[in-house]
Parts: structure tokens; C-alpha cells; sequence
């Protein structure tokens, strides 16, 4: 089982490129229609500097170009098939862009043990920079280990 | 969304989406990068102690960030959170709330708080969270 040990915890950076074919398939999956995502002259109209990304999209970033995508749960000792998600947030400092190179710092902020143990939460936090080095958002999520319960 | 004349108790954000198909959730498998075999094997699934693959809560929450950039323009999004409540399966038809609970001022400008739902077609309630945006 996860423990206090954990806080405190980093994991490798992973740096993600805005690619506009892979956001396009994220759109078309979605039945995404808003011209803001799709058209230049959409996103300039509404204050962009390039086309922008679905407010949700931060997240896939960090799958998509991670070495190992679950290398946390390895790391932690945890089996994938007992992982739910139970909380995401986003904080947005600045526009992220297609074609922008951002860099993701994943860390272990909190782990807490609920209904006596029968399941762990880990709260991730992580710290989103750009090519720039702006500071483009704040990333959270909450991670549910529903742990082998002695019968 | 007409900012000057939003108040409290104003309901924005509104959209159904279609039902969630097996296809959804392989296409989205692939393009969130999100290659958990729960969503999308069903052996897996099963042998993890569920009848059937379900939904990944973050296609879920793209789903509610789409009917909220539907009603708000992204530029004017500061913060968006949501909590899984329940698991979404198969099958399942979303409809996607956001109700303005605050406007208060922040960083300089004038700023609302909408509370967010997200429900099934049998009215359960998938995700539950809230939106910081500027007006």
C-alpha cells in the first residue's frame, strides 16, 4: 500500500509538443465543432495568437509523450487494474498554443487513506511551463487505489 | 454569453451528447494517450472486477470542457475542476449543466463561479465541479 513516504515523491518531466494532427484527432473524437480550435481566424477572433487547445487537453499532453505512462504507478507499487480517477483540476495562467513544447513536473502532494484502508488517495499535482519558460498552468488529480481488502 | 447581465442562479452551460459507443471510447484511447486497457479490454475489465469496459472520466470531463467553451470563450477560462462520482458506462447519453453560483472580483477583472454537473440519461450524476471564469 501507498504511504506518507510517497509526498513529496517527483517523477521524470515529461516534455509534450502541441502537434495539430494529434489534436485533431482529439477534436474529431469529441465532435468537437467550435471554430476557435479549428480555424486561425476563429482563434484570432477570439484574442488567440495561434489555435488554442480544449481545456481538458493538458492531461492527454502529459499521456501522450511520456516515456512510461504509468511509470508513477510502478514507482508506487500499484496495479493498474485497482486505479480509478476520482478528482482533476486545471488552473489556466496563459494560452497554450498549437506548436508550443511544454513541460510537465509531476509530484506526489498528498496521500490519504480512506474507509480504513480500503482505498488510498494520491493527489498529484503538477506544474505546467512552456518553450518560454512561462508558467501556463497547474495541473491536479486525485487517484483512487482501491486496495486488496483482507476477507 | 452576454457578461454584464450574468447573475446568480443563471444556468449557461447546456449540452447532450451522444450515446458513448465502444468505437468512443478505442478513438479516445488513442487520441488522450490514455492507454489504460480498462476502458477499452474487456477481459481486462472483467478480471479487475467490472461487468463491462466504462468511460474514461477524463472523456467525460471533455465533454463537459466542450459545452463549457460552447457557452464561454476559452480565453476567458481561469479554472475548471471536476469530481468522478460515478462511473460512466457504456451506452450512457451526457448531458452537461453549469449554473452561475458567485461573481466576485479577482486578479483585476470581474470574475463568476459556475457550478458544473454532468448527468446520464437516467438523471445519475456522473461528475460534479465547478469553473472560474472571467467576464
Amino acid at each position: 500500500m501507498v504511504d506518507q513516504s510517497a509526498v513529496g515523491r517527483s517523477f521524470t518531466p515529461v516534455t509534450a509538443r502541441v502537434e495539430p494532427g494529434r489534436l485533431r484527432y482529439f477534436l474529431n473524437t469529441l465532435g468537437e465543432q467550435n471554430p476557435v480550435y479549428r480555424n486561425a481566424d476563429a482563434a484570432r477572433t477570439a484574442g488567440f495568437t495561434g489555435m488554442p487547445v480544449p481545456p481538458t487537453y493538458l492531461f492527454c499532453l502529459e499521456m501522450m509523450d511520456v516515456d512510461d505512462p504509468f511509470e508513477m504507478f510502478s514507482a508506487l507499487g500499484i496495479d493498474l487494474a485497482r486505479v480509478l480517477h476520482g478528482e482533476q483540476s486545471f488552473i489556466y495562467h496563459a494560452p497554450v498554443l498549437v506548436g508550443d513544447t511544454l513541460t510537465f513536473r509531476p509530484r506526489v502532494a498528498s496521500v490519504t487513506d480512506k474507509k480504513g484502508g480500503a482505498m488510498t488517495l494520491i493527489g498529484i499535482r503538477c506544474e505546467v511551463t512552456n518553450q518560454d519558460g512561462v508558467h501556463v498552468a497547474d495541473t491536479a488529480r486525485t487517484i483512487v487505489v482501491r486496495n486488496e481488502v483482507a476477507s | 454569453m452576454a457578461s454584464a447581465d450574468i447573475k446568480a442562479g443563471d444556468r449557461i452551460v447546456h449540452k447532450v451528447f451522444p450515446p458513448i459507443t465502444r468505437h468512443t471510447l478505442a478513438l479516445y484511447c488513442g487520441a488522450s494517450g490514455d492507454h489504460n486497457p480498462i476502458h477499452v479490454d474487456i477481459d481486462f475489465a472483467k478480471a479487475a472486477g467490472f461487468p463491462d469496459v466504462f468511460a474514461h472520466g477524463m472523456l467525460v470531463m471533455a465533454c463537459l470542457g466542450q459545452a463549457l467553451t460552447d457557452a464561454v470563450p476559452p480565453s476567458k477560462l481561469r479554472s475548471f475542476a471536476t469530481r468522478f462520482v460515478a462511473i460512466t458506462q457504456l451506452g450512457a447519453t451526457l448531458t452537461c449543466e453549469g449554473t452561475v453560483t458567485e461573481l466576485f472580483a479577482e486578479g483585476g477583472e470581474r470574475r463568476a463561479r459556475l457550478a458544473l454537473t454532468t448527468r446520464d440519461d437516467r438523471g445519475e450524476v456522473k461528475l460534479e465541479g465547478s469553473a472560474v471564469v472571467a467576464l
